[in-house]
């Protein structure tokens, strides 16, 4: 039922295209924002070696940069840089920046004192000192820093695929969100692979001796600059619209190929991470997304949802899975869970993501609110019967759901809870089910059905539309071969849909998918 | 030559040089004595302005180095560092070029002289491609004195040049820098705490005492007409090895070179009959010299 059992080396070679530009890419990514890194970070480590009073200041900011998480970093981007190539440069940069500005400081004041004194006595300049004396004999501690911070860039460049920047995070976090492990190695192996190969190249240079290092420090910068070029913008601007699809849409025949195959859509498409998404549609960097139609940000960044008139988006009800053997052991948490069935219809769900995304309350906060709003809510009764383990994905709407089922099973159970919320993507939180790390977590029929499940063509067919088969269907196969339990759905259905900003929407008179292909297509 | 007047270093409220003044004419050799702290480094520095003077005033012929810009002060000047400072990452031919290079003299000029002060320092050839960490701590200070002299710099400023070395291989050092022809046309202030290498270099020394001059002179009035007891003290362990040093075997002509200590040295090999005769000349000699001496 896995129509993917081919090898990764098939998958490798079957995409080796796409491997080839996204392994270029990456190259030039991390070697165009180290040789800024170095243009920048160099100089900085000298000037603070020579005004020591700034160095704590200036090492101080750089280690803060390095500290905010990268995904967030990305983020603060946008509205500055928009997305794309700057701002992943920008980013990968400032991570770059302190080993090279720190080990320049450390290289140059660890120089012996009397070759310096040395130095000024034989009458060398400052600058002569400088270039002769302090830069070569601080090389291998400098060389050092650039070789951190190469490493650094090959493993964060691979989130620069979320702000549709390319690099082999797009088959990383495509193959997360599609469960499928061949496009997750296909894209890691190679990015550890680079981690190595630069480390090794650089570790040699360091070790050679200071002779052969000044020809080899000639050499440095033109070996970078030729990496750096193997960095082209990922498939160049143009086009009427811009539409920015997760690398989980792009790959899915419920996404970006049901698209193609059914609608005939041919739209200018980047990769973009779904953090960044809606906000790069509401600054106009896109004009189309693919989101989750109960998704807060709808709401916060005035954007419609395009009916999908032919139907390719399955239904995506959300109900929780439970392993069977925790359903067994605590025998009141059926019922418990199932406590919120049919309670959460899709605009209940749109105003209650709003509220988290947008308004930032807290997921904790939000689902009380609503609890006590249907008199579900009750105090917890703080028993010791065992502990139920929840998790979620990494998405506010999940995060809401895994805080009331916490709710509800403290206040009506003695059972304790321990939340594991926040684990990556489908193929995280459903290996941590059937490894029995959590005991349940929210599921979305459409998901099991296309992204666990793995069909052939004809069945999903014949499911899709249908929004009750398709739950009886994944039951079935998941109780079958996972001993797994979906229980009562919710009520809401957070299914794909295609997105544009209210306004050009209505500009441009473009109400359903066919009509932006008309449009598309229209001269 | 080289004229230093009221000369004042403080660091930190400490005096490290105390209102020094001195004179150092063209040719000669004049030696900074005295123990460790005494200010001989600070002193040497500040004549090629690695440290500015808190006050006081120095001249090198006639012209204030205050008014030059220091580079070319400093080119002007071999300076053979304490710790001999040689750059890790040059060779020793490398270092002994660095000056050249920066007077951007020609490949084969620098070349020539590199050879011939390896030379001249007997520093073997096959040594011009070694890094000064394969190189002994004697062979280091000749490496930094070929540095020093490259460029034939009227001036040259010496500290402790000769500090890493055993005493057996210093003495035969001595003789060597004696009669390098090199120094002899140079103008030399060389730092020193043993007394023995101030008396055998110096045509004059400075006695330095907590950043003060206590006495200035020619060895002979050092040791022959202290000014007080510190001067007395600090030459009194090694006083009698000094005497026989500086008296010469034959009172006039001769070789002027030849002292009566060289001549005990000399007779301790030689072991023949008129060895006898030879000692009591050698002792009438010092006994006429000390005669001579004022005041003893
Ligand atoms: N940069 C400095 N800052 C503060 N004090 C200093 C500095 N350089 C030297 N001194 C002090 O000045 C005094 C003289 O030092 P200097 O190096 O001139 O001594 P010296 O005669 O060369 O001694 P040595 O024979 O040990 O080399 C010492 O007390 C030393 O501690
Ligand atoms: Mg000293």
């Amino acid at each position: 039922m896995n129509e993917q059992q081919q090898s990764l080396w098939s998958f490798m070679a079957q995409q080796h295209d796409k491997l080839l530009t996204q392994t270029l890419q990456h190259i030039g990514l991390t070697f165009i924002s180290l040789i800024i890194a170095v243009l920048v970070g160099l100089p900085l480590g000298i000037f603070i070696s020579r005004r020591k009073k700034l160095s704590g200041t200036v090492l101080g900011v750089a280690g803060v940069l390095q500290t905010i998480p990268s995904i967030a970093l990305l983020g603060f981007m946008i509205p500055l840089l928009g997305i794309g190539a700057k701002p992943a440069i920008v980013a990968l940069l400032l991570y770059a920046l302190l080993p090279i500005i720190r080990n320049t400081y450390m290289g140059i004041t660890g120089v012996d004192a009397s070759v310096k004194e040395a130095a000024v006595a034989m009458g060398m300049t400052k600058q002569q000192i400088l270039l002769k004396v302090e830069l070569p004999l601080a090389m291998p501690i400098i060389l050092a820093g650039i070789r951190t911070a190469t490493v650094i860039n090959v493993g964060v460049a691979t989130l620069a695929s979320y702000i549709a920047a390319g690099g082999l995070g797009e088959f990383i976090f495509g193959g997360i969100s599609l469960n499928n492990t061949n496009m997750i190695l296909a894209g890691a192996i190679p990015a550890a692979l680079l981690a190595i190969v630069f480390d090794f190249l650089l570790s040699r240079l360091q070790s050679l001796n200071l002779k052969k290092l000044k020809a080899a420090t000639a050499a440095l910068p033109v070996a970078v600059l030729l990496m750096a070029s193997f960095y082209f913008i990922p498939s160049a601007y143009g086009g009427k619209l811009t539409a920015g699809f997760t690398p989980e849409f792009m790959g899915r025949q419920d996404g970006n190929l049901g698209l193609q195959s059914k609608y005939g859509l041919k739209i200018h498409t980047i990769v973009i991470g779904d953090a960044v998404m809606y906000k790069a549609a509401y600054e106009k960097e896109l004009d189309v997304i693919s989101g989750y139609s109960t998704d807060g940000r709808l709401k916060a960044y005035d954007l419609v949802v395009l009916q999908d008139n032919k139907r390719i988006f399955p239904p995506y009800y959300a109900a929780p899975i439970v392993r069977e053997d925790a359903l067994q052991h605590f025998p009141e948490l059926e019922n418990t869970l199932n406590m919120l069935s049919g309670k959460i219809n899709d605009s209940v769900m749109t105003e209650l993501n709003y509220r988290t995304d947008y308004l930032h309350q807290t997921p904790g906060r939000v689902a009380k609110d609503f609890l006590v709003a249907k008199n579900l809510w009750r105090p917890e009764r703080n028993g010791h019967a065992g502990t139920v383990r929840i998790g979620s994905k990494i998405f506010g709407e999940q995060y809401i759901l895994a805080n009331m089922y916490s709710m509800l099973i403290k206040g009506y159970t003695d059972y304790e809870v321990a939340t594991k919320t926040g684990l990556g993507g489908t193929k995280i939180c459903f290996d941590a089910l059937t490894n029995n790390q959590i005991d349940l977590y929210p599921e979305y029929t459409g998901t099991g059905l296309l992204a666990i499940i793995q069909p052939d063509k004809k069945t999903v067919d014949s499911l899709s539309v249908d929004k009750d088969k398709t739950y009886s269907y994944v039951k079935n196969v998941f109780t079958k071969y996972y001993h797994i339990k979906w229980l009562q759905p919710i009520g809401f259905n957070n299914a794909y849909a295609l997105m544009m900003r209210k306004k050009q929407a209505s500009q441009l008179n473009v109400k359903t998918i066919s009509d932006l292909k008309r449009y598309l297509d229209s001269k | 030559m080289i004229k230093v007047e009221q000369l004042t270093k403080v660091f930190n409220s400490v005096k490290a040089v105390d209102d020094i003044s001195f004179e150092v004419k063209e040719g000669e050799n004049l030696v900074l004595l005295g123990t460790s702290g005494c200010g001989k480094t600070t002193t040497l520095k500040m004549l090629n302005r690695l440290i500015e003077p808190t006050s006081g005033q120095i001249f090198i012929n006639g012209k204030n180095i205050q008014q030059q810009p220091p580079e070319e002060l400093r080119r002007g000047i071999g300076y053979v560092l304490q710790n001999n400072g040689l750059f890790p990452h040059y060779t020793v031919a490398e270092n002994i070029a660095v000056v050249p290079q920066l007077l951007k003299w020609g490949k084969a000029k620098i070349d020539n002289r590199v050879n011939e002060l390896m030379e001249k320092l007997h520093l073997p050839v096959g040594y011009l491609n070694k890094y000064p960490h394969q190189l002994s701590g004697g062979q280091q200070q000749r490496v930094g004195l070929a540095r020093a002299l490259v460029a034939d710099p009227p001036v040259l400023l010496m500290d402790e040049p000769f500090g890493a070395l055993d005493n057996v291989t210093r003495s035969k050092i001595h003789e060597e820098f004696k009669s390098l022809d090199e120094l002899k046309r140079k103008t030399i202030i060389l730092v020193t705490h043993d007394v023995q290498e101030a008396f055998e270099l110096g045509d004059r020394i400075c006695l330095m005492d907590k950043g003060k001059i206590i006495q200035e002179g020619t060895p002979a009035e050092l040791l022959f007409n202290p000014v007080n007891d510190f001067v007395k003290e600090f030459l009194k362990h090694q006083r009698l090895q000094l005497e026989l040093k500086l008296a010469p075997q034959l009172p006039k002509g001769g070789t002027p070179e030849a002292n009566v200590w060289e001549g005990l040295e000399q007779l301790k090999f030689d072991g023949s009959k008129n060895s006898q005769a030879k000692f009591e000349q050698l002792m009438a000699a010092f006994y006429n010299y000390k005669k001579a001496q004022p005041h003893e």
